[in-house]
């Protein structure tokens, strides 16, 4: 017997389940089956798609010198109190 | 100045051997780790430079999303490299040093921010606030349930970002969507998608260094994720 159809609101809530392989075999063929067939979820999924690596391109900070001149201090602090 | 409490001596920060499946990164010491936790006991700075250049600017962005203030989180920070210096001889690999430290981090964060009224903590949101939430998409934006031919379809698709030129796709402004949706997030998708998504950690990373279990991670992986798609296709229909 074929398994219902899954509609577009169930899919659009299984996407993060899709993508981290968390769904169990039988719902990812039927997630499978009905992408194949919608041209609106096929667009939904590549949204969410270049969202994700949208939110990975946002800037790095790069560390203030004066931060890692101090760290390297709290290090040399740290050093002496160990030594005997 | 305050040092956080380093994870041996907080039963409830301390990685339950077992306590994740085999195999998922982040949860136990690899040799690397061994070896740089050796040589920082060795007082080798050469190590803790190398560290600190890999992990300086994540753990400063994962502060900020407990305290407010960028002087603060820095001071957090910089307390949380005392914490990882003077725990190193209690560090017994039961999970990887990464791990370790940004749990050292965010015990320290998550106690001042609590001080700052801004964070709640990860314990009090349990799957009931999870259920409050609405749908990921407007329940308008599909046929009725009792729709004759297509119940639960798109009334009209979303539309395909394919068009989009690259230059745009990728503008500042484009980008600064995506920052404002992630701040304006709740807590704890925040932190979720701040990790997951834009420091590219691990679900196991994540689930380890935020306690949280790996179903709860991705439900709030699946809202925060859903949300900035939507913040993203308001903004690129608005500028048709």
């Amino acid at each position: 017997m074929a398994a219902r159809e899954m509609t577009c609101k169930e899919l659009v809530e299984l996407i993060t389940d899709y993508l981290e392989g968390a769904l169990p075999l039988a719902e990812r063929a039927r997630f499978e089956a009905h992408l194949g067939r919608c041209d609106g979820c096929t667009n939904y999924l590549d949204q969410m798609r270049r969202t994700i690596a949208l939110s990975g391109r946002l800037t790095e900070e790069s560390i203030a010198p004066r931060a890692q001149e101090e760290l390297l201090d709290v290090f040399q602090d740290w050093k002496k109190g160990r030594q005997p | 100045m305050s040092v956080p409490p380093h994870p041996p001596d907080d039963p409830s920060a301390t990685i339950q051997p077992g306590a994740a499946p085999p195999g998922v990164t982040g949860v136990v010491a690899s040799a690397t780790d061994l070896q740089t936790v050796e040589a920082l006991r060795r007082g080798d700075e050469a190590a803790f430079v190398r560290l600190v250049e890999a992990y300086q600017a994540s753990m400063l962005r994962l502060a900020m999303l407990f305290v407010q203030d960028r002087a603060v989180a820095e001071e957090v920070v910089q307390e949380a490299w005392v914490g990882v210096l003077r725990g190193l001889d209690r560090f017994e690999g039961r999970s990887s040093l990464k791990t370790w430290i940004f749990r050292i981090l965010t015990n320290g964060a998550k106690t001042r921010g609590q001080r700052e009224g801004r964070s709640v903590p990860f314990s009090l949101l349990g799957d009931v606030v999870l259920d409050l939430e609405g749908p990921s998409v407007e329940p308008e934006r599909f046929l009725p349930a009792d729709h004759p031919k297509e119940p639960h379809h798109w009334v009209s698709f979303p539309r395909s970002w394919d068009g989009i030129p690259e230059e745009r796709l990728l503008a500042q402004e484009t980008l600064s969507t995506v920052r404002a949706a992630i701040e304006s997030l709740p807590p704890a998708q925040r932190e979720v998608i701040t990790l997951r998504d834009v420091e590219g950690w691990s679900s196991g990373e994540v689930c380890n260094v935020l306690g949280i279990s790996e179903s709860n991670q991705r439900v709030l992986l699946h809202r925060a994720r859903s949300k900035v798609r939507r913040a993203l296709e308001r903004y690129f229909d608005e500028e048709e």
